[in-house]
């Protein structure tokens, strides 16, 4: 079976054709770097990604500090991922780095403010 | 009134990569105008990640990108003056400040850099017909209110336009729990980049649809529905095809213009093809000692680009500052029919110079060839090029001779 994927780590945003057999990969054109492969046996494997949101800080100087993730999550966690997410309120100051909650759900990575609130 | 060597106009990417790279250069007497609370500019709000992956070799969120540069900018002691807004340059480098600390200021600059980014376009700006109700936003305002003022703009969410702020935005509400109902584009591919196709819209079964736009906004206070048409070969709505979305909120995400009013102000030449700033290979206006990079020049896919667009700008602000002037640029910089927002627009011929354009429509293994006369000067073969990602191309000054315009072509 073809499959066709167009590659997210990095702008340039590569058509990856797949040759599959089951979940095995038989053939790989497209990309034009080994990321690219690396992207799709996991895409066929086990989507993975990051996410990016807000958590609400007490006392800062702005009301919401960035955060991200220190690693992938499956996709189909995301929105779990965001409700623990949602239930978090950090007094100021806080700064890129801090974490915000180690080891989200059992995920094995951390939810880390990527931007400085100082108090007000 | 107070005289500085390099005053730079905006304290975003561009502007803080200069200021740094001035410094780097020994140029010390800098000032930075802001004009908003803090430095950053547009990447303080861009919280999600794939910033940074050809500056720094790794993927940071627009937040994180910009910290780098303001922590720089401070362990070098950069002046920034912030809440501070620029309302008129001269064309012999006056510059006119105002804020609420320090009033009204004056400067003589030895430099000055157009460092003001682009804004942009409005509902105004693209003419869709309608009632006037709350719930219509850009993307940017749309993004600024969420990520940084805590306030969601809306539940049920058509977005116009398909640029990468647009599906960013269609994702980020996603997350925050709205129902993004789809992404409707007046062309017929995406104008941002694939790979947000990918994981903004795909991941969350977010619809794009492509040869459609806005027709009609209806809603008396608030927004009760917008209609959808489908647009033909030349982009006007095909009548009969209306389709009515019951939504409250519309995000548009329908292009970036340079925003360079200053600039004109100060007499500088627009060039028509990027609506930013015509200059030569130095970032030079066409008003002496005046310097433009970043958005303010011609809109990038990526803020990589920017920054290191401002670094090669503050190697020739530091030579025109010691130095008093830059070679004159004579040769006109051409581009063909499928190059669009080509930059510079002209060149001396006797230094390298980066050429930076974008296709104007999607296409399949075309050649880019850039001449001076009969002479080939480079021909890259390109599998895929698309009108979302700016192309650059380095040329050597010593393959580059002094009498013959530059022409840019793509063909397929």
């Amino acid at each position: 079976m073809l499959r066709e994927f167009t590659c997210i780590m990095c702008p340039q945003g590569c058509d990856i054709s797949v040759e599959l057999e089951g979940k095995t990969i038989k053939g790989i054109s497209g990309n034009k770097c080994p990321k690219g492969e690396a992207y799709v046996t996991q895409e066929i494997e086990n989507p993975m990604r990051n996410i990016a949101t807000s958590v609400l800080v007490d006392g800062g100087d702005l009301p919401l500090a960035s955060v991200r993730l220190s690693g992938v999550i499956p996709k189909d966690r995301i929105f779990d991922v965001m409700a623990e997410i949602r239930k978090v309120e950090v007094p100021a100051p806080v700064h890129e780095g801090d974490v915000v909650i180690a080891d989200v759900l059992g995920l094995g990575v951390d939810v880390i403010v990527t931007k400085d609130v100082e108090a007000a | 009134m107070k005289h500085v060597d390099a005053i730079i106009v905006g304290g975003g990417p561009a502007g803080l990569a200069a200021a740094i790279e001035l410094r780097r250069k020994g140029i010390d007497d800098i000032l930075i105008l802001e004009r908003e609370k803090k430095p950053g500019g547009i990447l303080r709000q861009c919280i999600h990640d794939g910033f940074g992956l050809t500056r720094f070799g790794e993927t940071l969120s627009g937040p994180e990108y910009a910290a780098r540069f303001v922590r720089e900018a401070e362990s070098l002691e950069i002046p920034c003056l912030t809440d501070t807004t620029v309302l008129e340059i001269t064309p012999d480098r006056h510059v006119f400040a105002s804020s609420s600390e320090h009033g009204m200021m004056e400067f003589e600059a030895g430099a000055i850099i157009l460092a003001m980014g682009c804004r942009e376009r409005t509902r105004g700006a693209i003419s869709i017909p309608g009632t006037r109700p709350a719930g219509v936003y850009t993307a940017g305002v749309a993004q600024a209110y969420i990520n940084l003022k805590n306030k969601m703009v809306g539940r049920r969410v058509i977005i116009l336009g398909s640029g990468d702020i647009g599906m960013i935005m269609a994702r980020r509400m996603t997350l925050e729990g709205a129902e993004v109902l789809g992404v409707f584009e007046v062309q017929p591919y995406a104008s941002g980049l694939p790979r947000n196709v990918e994981q903004c819209l795909n991941d969350y079964n977010i619809p794009l649809s492509l040869s459609h736009t806005v027709t009609d906004i209806r809603g008396t206070d608030r927004l009760e529905s917008v209609v959808i048409s489908e647009v033909d070969d030349h982009m006007q709505p095909i009548p009969g095809t209306e389709k009515e979305y019951e939504c409250d909120t519309l995000v548009l995400s329908v292009g970036l213009i340079p925003e360079n009013e200053l600039t004109w102000m100060a007499g500088a030449e627009k060039d028509p093809g990027t609506s930013g700033p015509a200059v030569d290979e130095n970032y030079q206006t066409t008003v002496p000692g005046i310097f433009a990079a970043g958005n303010v020049l011609h809109v990038h896919d990526l803020v990589d680009f920017v920054s290191l667009e401002a670094e090669a700008l503050a190697d020739s602000a530091a030579r025109f500052i010691t130095q008093g002037s830059l070679p004159e640029s004579k040769l006109a910089v051409r581009g063909g029919e499928l190059v669009g927002g080509l930059t510079p627009s002209r060149i001396s011929g006797e230094s390298d110079v980066t050429v930076s354009f974008r296709v104007r429509r999607p296409l399949r293994d075309c050649t880019v060839e850039i001449r001076q006369g009969e002479t080939v000067l480079k021909r890259r073969k390109m599998a895929k090029a698309l009108p979302a990602e700016m192309i650059q191309i380095k040329l050597a000054a010593d393959k580059l001779n002094t009498t013959d315009d530059l022409e840019v072509t793509v063909s397929c």
